[in-house]
């Protein structure tokens, strides 16, 4: 589903991390790819747990725009 | 209409008995006693009293009017209970039907405005009780009653607008479990369908606050219940899925009773939320009806809360994956380099047998070069017998150009060294050299 973020999501993160597990556990692999390979792993890993520890919970509406845009205002219930 | 034919048979206006059907009952032979009162009255109030003679006849519209008047003044609503029968759903909305029971029926009438709080039409033979109001259709001169609400046997009605609802939805393929999607497993918009001001936008909210405060909450505030739910939650639904920004839709409400859940067993809203392109949650409250918008939605929880238990994990379980995976790719990275290191460590040991090896070819070489060397050795020949003649410097003496007469060399034998002086030197001949 196409989002309006253009920062990868926390799946995409996590699955570039899978890939990357994966491709370590190769048979066919370069001691320095493999060091590479870790050192993204980790930046995903890091990226991923900000995203996390960022986050604040937030309450927020859907208003449509008289042009048909949406945006997201707070919202006080 | 009988009371009038009456009148002219009393009067005898015209004479035309037969066109108005069966003989009338004892009560309405009663009625000219009633005329011939009625005769007494206008005579005392002159015949210009409206209907009181030809010339102050009445029109058909103040007959029907006042008769109207009359019933609906000396009836409340009231329940009626009868066999449905002859039922019709006009064109214009409306829904006509008469009640019967063994001798006598009563036309009735439910207005398209009245239909919304009924769930379904009645069936022909269906026993009913109908809340109404007696009157008097003015355009047909008809006694009718007019039909708000229709309760069936148990549950009938309702259950037959579910089942209604339900095949139609079946027949367009949105009820198949093939259709169901999963939840996306690390949403991070949740939009919530419902009441801005109802419990299930509360509960929902404390659960993401409380569980995942990483998932953002967007509300998309609609009517849940009366007239106007049923649009407003289509709207609402249409909505988010124009927006295209949710990760996941719960559309819902607290509690209710099973006349609240009207909306979420509308057909339009259904229709709505199976167009929605996120996967939905239906969460209405009610753990003992399953309401259509329960069918079409890809899960279904029992409570707001449950729906937002279902759709959001815990930031904890999240940062515990993320410490697992962290973890994963250590050691596998490590194993990688243990892995490196091993090799690294079996070609030295390669390396040294592979050299120790070639120091043992050399070493038989060596040996073999050494028998060999031994067989050609002098010392073996002198051994046997023989003798050489060596120069003061080591050099071997094997021809006569290397002795003068007089000249001292020694001679090695088998076991030590004979000094010697040449004494006749006498070359061979060719022919005879031994």
């Amino acid at each position: 589903m196409p989002k309006p973020s253009a920062a990868p999501s926390f799946e995409s993160r996590l699955d570039r991390l899978e890939a990357i597990v994966h491709e370590l556990e190769g048979d066919q692999i370069q001691l320095a790819r493999a060091l590479e390979l870790f050192e993204e792993g980790v930046e995903c890993l890091r990226a991923a747990s900000k995203e996390l520890a960022d986050a604040r919970s937030r309450v927020q509406r859907l208003v449509e725009r008289e042009d048909g845009s949406f945006a997201l205002t707070d919202f006080r219930g | 209409m009988r009371k009038r034919r009456d009148a002219r048979t009393a009067h005898d206006h015209d004479g035309q008995d037969d066109l108005f059907g069966p003989p009338p009952s004892a009560e309405l032979r009663a009625e000219p006693a009633r005329l011939a009162e009625s005769s007494a009255i206008y005579e005392e109030l002159g015949a210009t009293f409206p209907g009181a003679s030809p010339s102050s006849a009445v029109s058909v519209a103040t007959v029907t009017q006042t008769a109207r008047d009359i019933l609906e003044g000396a009836f409340l609503p009231l329940w009626v209970r009868g066999e449905v029968i002859d039922f019709k759903a006009h064109r214009n909305g409306h829904w006509y039907f008469c009640l019967r029971e063994a001798n006598a029926q009563l036309r009735c009438v439910v207005w398209s405005r009245d239909r919304r709080v009924i769930p379904a039409p009645p069936d022909d033979g269906m026993q009913v009780t109908v809340l109404g109001q007696l009157t008097v259709y003015a355009a047909r001169g008809d006694m009718q009653f007019s039909v708000r609400r229709i309760e069936a046997e148990g549950d009938g009605l309702w259950r037959r607008a579910l089942e209604r609802t339900r095949a139609k939805l079946e027949a367009d393929g949105l009820l198949a479990p093939e259709r169901k999607r999963p939840l996306p497993r690390y949403p991070r918009v949740l939009a919530i369908v419902t009441s801005p001001d109802g419990a299930a936008l509360h509960d929902v909210a404390a659960v993401v606050r409380r569980r995942a405060p990483h998932v953002r909450l967007v509300v998309v505030p609609a009517t849940v219940q009366g007239d106007s739910a049923p649009e407003e939650l289509c709207y609402a639904i249409d909505q988010v899925s124009r927006w295209n920004g949710a990760d996941t839709v719960i559309i819902g409400r607290g509690g209710g009773a099973r006349e609240d859940l009207r909306a979420f067993n509308d057909e339009r809203v259904a229709r709505a939320l199976a167009r929605c392109p996120a996967p939905t949650i239906s969460a209405v409250g009610h753990e003992i009806d399953v309401t259509i918008c329960d069918l079409v939605a890809d899960h279904r929880a029992p409570t707001p809360s449950g729906a937002a238990e279902a759709a959001v994990r815990s930031t904890e379980e999240l940062v515990g994956e993320l410490q697992s995976r962290g973890r994963h790719l250590l050691s596998t990275v490590a194993a990688r380099i243990d892995e490196g290191a091993g090799a690294l460590h079996r070609l030295a040991g390669d390396l040294t047998m592979t050299s120790g090896s070639a120091i043992d070819r050399r070493g038989s070489r060596i040996s073999a070069a050494a028998g060999r060397l031994h067989a050609l050795s002098p010392l073996a020949t002198l051994a046997r017998g023989y003798a050489i003649a060596q120069s003061d410097d080591g050099q071997t003496l094997a021809s006569i150009d290397a002795f003068m007469p007089g000249s001292e060399f020694d001679l090695r034998v088998r076991d030590g060294t004979v000094r010697s002086t040449a004494n006749t030197i006498t070359p061979s001949d060719s022919n005879a050299e031994a």
